[in-house]
C-alpha cells in the first residue's frame, strides 16, 4: 500500500502521520508538495494532514481546497482510491465538498487539545474493518474549528446511511452532550462517503499509534486500511 | 536630535563620539540609542550574569549564541533558552504573547535546530479582577494561536498569581530543539566577500524600537506605544522555518541570525562582530510592506519572521529557489568585507557607518548602587507561633487547592496543542514533562520553575531555591539536569534596594547551579517590570533541561496504586515562610530555608536511583503547598486515595504545609519497601501512611474523598 501525504504552506502533522504510517505499517508513504498537479502514479491511499494550511486565515481548508494538487486527490477520491483527511484534512474535504457539512468554531471558542473517546458506529468500511461496532477508542483532539454541522434534512440522511464513523463519547461509550467537546451535531468526530473510500475526522489517530505517547488504538486504524488494500478491495 | 531622546545616556554619548571621533549622525545616534538600550546590551547586568557557571560536560554551546546547546549523547544536541515578553503582553496582550513564542523559536532556528517544544511562564495578577482575565485571556490566546500553527507543541510551563502582576504581567516563553552537533549553525563563521540576505516577511514600520520599551518602566504614557508593538504571523515563521532547515540541510547557509530586538540592525551588526567582519547594507534593497521609510526605521524595524542569512555568493540561486519553494520574500541586500566597518547605503548615501564591534559589545557597563533592603530581618521575624492551627483542616486544604496559583490549570494548558510532532512523553499538568527522541531510547526532560514570594523574602535563599526545585523535580521523574536557561524578570535597578534582590538572587542561583553541577547556558534578562501601580516581585525563572538514560529509568508522579507505602523523604522540619500555605492567609513574611549543597546533591543521587531501579511506583518532589498539596495532587492524579498521619513531633501545619529543602513523596509497592529503604538510608525517610480508597486523609487534620479536591482544584 502506498500512501502519500500531501503537504500544504501551514501544514504541521504531515511528519507526523508519515511516521505514524511508516512506523505502524513499513509501507511506502511520500509527500507531495501541493503545487504539484499530479499524485505519484502507484498511489493507493492518500491523506490530507492536519495543521493550519495557508495559517487558516480565510476559512479552514478553504485555501489548500483550491490548491493544485487537490484535483488530482478529487479525482482518486471519485475514483474509489482510499482518502483520508485528519483534523484540517477533514476541513479541506468539506471545503472542497468532497464531503458533506461544514466545520464551524467550537462551542467555547477555544482551541482544545486533549485526549477524547470515540465510538465506532460504523465498521463496513476500510478505515475501521478491525474495529467492533460500537467499541470505544481514544483518539486525541487539537482543533479550533471542529463543531460539525450540516442541514438537518442532510444529516438525517448521513445518519441514515451510516456515514458517521467516530461519535464522541464517555469513556463507557455513551454519546452525550458532556463528551461533546466541541458542539458538533449528533456528537458526530468522523464520517465517511457514500462510496467508504472518503473519510474525513478531527481526531487525530497519528497521535494515538505509540503507547509510549498515550495511546495505540491508532494502529487499528491503520491496520484496517492496510488489511482492506491487501484483501484488494481497493 | 538629542541623545537623551534617542534613549542614551551622557557617559554613553560622550563614548561613541570618543570612538567615531565625530558627532553621530541622526540615523546613527537612533541605532546605538536602541542598541545599547538595557534590552540590547545587558549593560546593568553584564557582569551579574559572570557569577554564572556556564562550563559543564555536557554544555556544548554556552551563552552568547542565540540558545545555549546541551549533549544528548551520539552526536545530537539540545538547543534551548527562555526569553520574556513583558512590555508587549502588557500592552498587547495577544500579540505580544504571540511574537514572544515567535520570537524564541527563531532563536533556536537560528542555530539551525529544528523547534520541539515550547513551555510557558505565565505571571498574572489578581485574578478577580476583570483587567487580570482580560490580559490572561488575551496573553493565553496569544501563546496558543501562535503555538499551535506553527507546529511547535507546548509541553507545559508555569502559572502564577499575585496581585504584583496585575499591570505587569510576565510572559517569558521556552523553546527546545533538537541538532545534530556537525550541523550547528554558528553567528561568527561569515567571512568577507559573502552575501547577507534578508529571508522572510517583509519590513514595516511595526515594532520601531521595541527594545527601547522595554528597557524603561510601564507608564500611561508609553502604553499608548502601540507602534512599538509587532504583529505575529505564525503561518509565515512555519514557512521560516521549513525553509532554514532545507537551507541548512543543504549547506546553503554560512551563518544566520534571528531578527527580534532591534531587527536588521542587531542581527547584521552581530554576525559581523562576532565572525570579524564589516558589512555594507544596501537597504533599498529590504523588501518594505510600507511607504517612505527612513533608513533607521528600517534598521530598526521588528517586524517578524524574519531571518538573517550570510551565504556564499555562488550558492545564492538554491537559497532562492528554497525561499521561492515556501513562497518567502527573499533579498540579497548587502555583502561582508573585511574590517570593522558597518556601512548603510540608501538611495547611494552613507546613512550610517559605524564600527560593528562598537554597536553591540562596548556599551559602558552600568554598576547601580545596592543597598539591603531595611526591613529585611523585619520580615524574617516571625514567629511560627503566632500562626494559630487551622479551625478547620479540611476547608484549609482546600483553599489552599484551590488558590490561583496552585491550582489546575488545565484551563490554560488545554487550549495548547501540546502534542504535534509525536515526541510528548509527559506532557502538560505534570512536574516534568518529558520528550522522546525518535529512534533513540532516552528522553529529554523540561521543567519551568519560579518562586518569587521566597525570591522576594530572601532573595539569595529564594534565588537558590528557584533552581534546586527545578533539578530535583528532574532528578525524582529520573532525569540528570544537565542545564538550564534563566530569565531574570525584576523591576528597575536603579532603585538600589531593587538591585541589591537582582544581585542576591543572581548569586543564590548560582550557588546553586554550581552545586548541581548545572551551568547556565543562555538566558534573558527582564528589567524596569513595574507600572504606575508599583514594581513586580523578583522573579527569576529557570528552564532547567535534562536526560533519562532510557525510557526504563523514569518515574511517572500521580501513579499511587491500592497499598502503596507512602514515604516522605526529606527534611521534617521546612518552614511556613513564603508558604502557598501562609500566603493563601494573607500572610507573606518569614524566612524560606537555607540552601544546603550536601543535601540537596545526596537528595539527586538517590532520587536518580530510586527511579532507574523502580523502587518506587510514584513520586513527586514537594515543593508550593507542601506535603499536603503534593499528597493532594498525587492521589487526585492516581485516582487513589490514602490514610496518612504526622509521625514525628513537628507541628501538623508546619510539617504539612511547609516548604523548602530537598523532600520528595513516594509510593512505594511493598515488595520493594526494603528496596527503597536502602536507597534513602542515611537520608531523612519515614513512612507516612499507605494509599488506597476513596479519600485522602492526615490523623488529627483533614480527610476528604478524593472527587472532592478534584472539584475543587480544578473549579469546575
Amino acid at each position: 500500500m502506498n500512501t502519500a501525504v500531501v503537504v500544504f504552506p501551514g501544514s504541521n502533522c504531515d511528519q507526523d502521520v508519515m511516521h505514524a504510517v511508516a512506523e505502524t505499517l513499513g509501507t511506502k508513504v511520500r509527500a507531495v508538495w501541493h503545487r504539484e498537479t499530479a499524485l505519484p502514479a502507484d498511489t493507493d491511499l492518500v491523506i490530507l494532514p492536519g495543521g493550519f494550511s495557508f495559517g487558516d486565515y480565510l476559512r479552514c481548508g478553504a485555501m489548500a481546497a483550491r490548491s493544485p494538487i487537490m484535483k488530482a486527490v478529487a479525482a482518486h477520491g471519485k475514483r474509489g482510491g482510499l482518502l483520508l483527511g485528519i483534523c484540517n484534512g477533514f476541513q479541506i474535504l468539506t471545503e472542497s465538498e468532497l464531503l458533506p457539512g461544514a466545520l464551524l468554531p467550537n462551542r467555547t471558542l477555544d482551541f482544545i487539545c486533549r485526549p477524547c473517546f470515540l465510538r465506532v458506529e460504523n465498521v463496513s468500511n476500510p478505515f475501521t474493518a478491525n474495529f467492533s461496532k460500537g467499541q470505544c477508542v481514544q483518539f486525541p483532539i487539537a482543533h479550533g474549528d471542529g463543531l460539525y454541522t450540516l442541514p438537518e434534512s442532510e444529516l438525517k440522511t448521513l445518519e441514515e446511511r451510516g456515514g458517521v464513523v467516530f461519535r464522541y463519547c464517555s469513556p463507557d461509550g455513551q454519546a452525550e452532550d458532556e463528551s461533546n467537546p466541541n458542539g458538533s451535531a449528533n456528537n458526530i468526530a468522523g464520517i465517511v462517503n457514500e462510496g467508504g473510500n472518503i473519510l474525513g475526522l478531527m481526531p487525530h489517530p497519528e497521535r494515538a499509534s505509540d503507547p509510549l505517547l498515550g495511546g495505540a488504538d491508532g494502529r487499528v486504524f491503520w491496520r484496517s486500511l492496510f488489511d482492506a488494500y491487501r484483501k484488494g478491495g481497493r | 536630535m538629542d541623545f537623551r531622546k534617542a534613549g542614551l545616556r551622557e557617559t554613553e554619548y560622550e563614548e561613541i563620539k570618543r570612538v567615531l571621533g565625530r558627532e553621530p549622525n541622526e540615523c546613527e545616534l537612533r541605532i546605538m540609542g536602541v542598541m545599547w538600550s538595557e534590552h540590547c546590551s545587558y549593560k546593568s547586568t553584564k557582569h551579574l550574569l559572570k557569577l554564572f557557571p556556564n562550563e559543564g560536560e555536557r554544555v556544548v554551546l554556552g551563552p552568547g549564541e542565540n540558545a545555549g546547546i546541551v549533549d544528548l549523547g551520539e552526536g545530537l544536541g539540545a538547543a534551548f533558552k527562555v526569553e520574556s515578553h513583558n512590555h508587549p503582553s502588557a500592552v498587547a496582550p495577544y500579540q505580544g504573547a504571540a511574537t514572544g513564542v515567535g520570537g524564541i523559536i527563531r532563536d533556536i532556528l537560528a542555530l539551525g535546530a529544528r523547534p520541539v517544544a515550547s513551555l510557558d511562564g505565565l505571571f498574572f495578577g489578581d485574578p478577580e479582577r476583570a483587567r487580570t482575565r482580560t490580559l490572561a485571556s488575551g496573553i493565553v490566546h496569544g501563546v496558543g494561536g501562535y503555538g499551535n500553527a506553527v507546529g511547535v507543541p507546548t509541553v507545559g510551563g508555569k502559572t502564577v498569581y499575585d496581585p504584583c502582576y496585575n499591570e505587569n504581567p510576565l510572559l517569558n516563553a521556552f523553546c527546545i530543539g533538537l541538532i545534530p552537533l556537525d550541523e550547528i549553525v554558528s553567528s561568527r563563521t561569515a567571512r568577507p566577500g559573502q552575501a547577507v540576505v534578508l529571508l522572510g516577511s517583509k519590513t514595516g514600520r511595526d515594532g520601531i524600537a521595541g527594545a527601547a520599551f522595554a528597557s524603561v518602566e510601564l507608564s500611561e504614557d508609553n502604553k499608548a506605544s502601540r507602534p512599538s508593538i509587532q504583529i505575529g504571523d505564525p503561518f509565515a515563521e512555519k514557512l521560516l522555518i521549513e525553509a532554514c532547515l532545507e537551507m541548512k540541510e543543504k549547506k546553503l547557509i554560512v551563518s544566520m541570525q534571528d531578527m527580534g530586538a532591534a531587527g536588521i540592525i542587531s542581527s547584521s551588526s552581530e554576525v559581523a562582530a562576532k565572525s570579524g567582519v564589516g558589512m555594507i547594507l544596501h537597504f533599498d534593497k529590504v523588501p518594505l510592506r510600507a511607504e517612505n521609510m527612513e533608513p533607521w526605521e528600517i534598521a530598526l524595524s521588528e517586524s517578524q519572521e524574519r531571518m538573517l542569512l550570510i551565504v556564499d555568493r555562488p550558492r545564492l540561486s538554491e537559497v532562492m529557489k528554497i525561499a521561492e519553494k515556501w513562497e518567502l520574500d527573499c533579498a540579497e541586500f548587502g555583502e561582508t568585507v573585511e574590517g570593522d566597518e558597518y556601512t548603510i547605503l540608501f538611495h547611494g548615501e552613507r546613512a550610517a557607518s559605524l564600527p560593528a564591534t562598537l554597536i553591540g559589545d562596548r556599551c559602558p557597563q552600568i554598576h547601580w548602587p545596592s543597598r539591603r533592603p531595611a526591613d529585611l530581618e523585619a520580615r524574617w521575624t516571625f514567629d511560627v507561633e503566632d500562626i494559630p492551627l487551622p479551625q478547620d483542616w479540611n476547608e484549609a486544604l482546600l483553599s489552599l487547592l484551590s488558590s490561583p496559583s496552585l491550582a489546575s490549570k488545565e484551563s490554560i494548558y488545554e487550549q495548547y496543542d501540546s502534542m504535534v510532532q509525536l515526541n510528548t512523553v509527559v506532557g502538560p499538568g505534570h512536574p516534568v514533562n518529558m520528550l522522546r527522541i525518535k529512534g533513540r531510547d532516552s528522553l529529554i526532560a523540561m521543567t519551568l520553575d519560579a518562586d518569587p514570594w521566597k525570591c522576594s523574602l530572601d532573595p539569595f535563599r529564594g534565588g537558590a531555591e528557584t533552581v534546586a526545585r527545578s533539578v530535583r523535580d528532574l532528578a525524582v521523574s529520573g532525569a540528570r539536569a544537565a542545564g538550564l536557561t534563566d530569565c531574570l524578570n525584576f523591576p528597575s535597578p536603579e532603585v538600589p534596594e531593587q538591585y541589591w534582590v537582582l544581585e542576591e538572587c543572581v548569586k543564590g542561583m548560582a550557588e546553586a547551579c554550581a552545586a548541581f553541577n548545572c551551568p547556565v547556558v543562555s538566558g534573558n534578562v527582564s528589567l524596569y517590570n513595574e507600572s504606575p501601580e508599583g514594581a513586580i516581585l523578583p522573579t527569576p525563572v529557570v528552564g532547567t533541561v535534562g536526560i533519562v538514560p532510557s525510557t526504563d529509568a523514569t518515574l511517572s508522579s500521580g501513579s499511587w496504586e491500592e497499598g502503596d507505602v507512602l514515604f516522605l523523604v526529606g527534611p521534617c522540619n521546612p518552614s511556613l515562610g513564603g508558604s502557598r500555605y501562609l500566603l493563601s492567609q494573607g500572610r507573606f513574611e518569614g524566612r524560606p530555608l537555607p540552601f544546603s549543597p550536601e543535601a540537596e546533591k545526596d537528595f539527586v543521587e538517590r532520587a536518580l536511583k530510586t527511579a532507574s531501579s523502580k523502587a518506587a511506583h510514584s513520586g513527586r518532589a514537594i515543593s508550593g503547598g507542601g506535603l499536603a498539596a503534593a499528597l493532594a495532587k498525587e492521589s487526585m492524579e492516581s485516582g487513589v486515595g490514602a490514610a496518612a498521619a504526622v509521625p514525628v513531633p513537628t507541628r501538623k501545619d508546619v510539617f504539612l504545609f511547609g516548604e523548602g529543602g530537598a523532600r520528595a513523596l513516594y509510593a512505594v509497592p511493598m515488595s520493594r519497601v526494603p528496596l527503597f529503604k536502602t536507597l534513602w538510608s542515611g537520608y531523612p525517610c519515614i513512612p507516612v501512611g499507605r494509599a488506597g480508597g476513596d479519600s485522602l486523609s492526615v490523623e488529627g487534620a483533614f480527610s476528604l474523598p478524593v472527587a472532592k479536591l478534584l472539584t475543587k482544584w480544578r473549579g469546575r
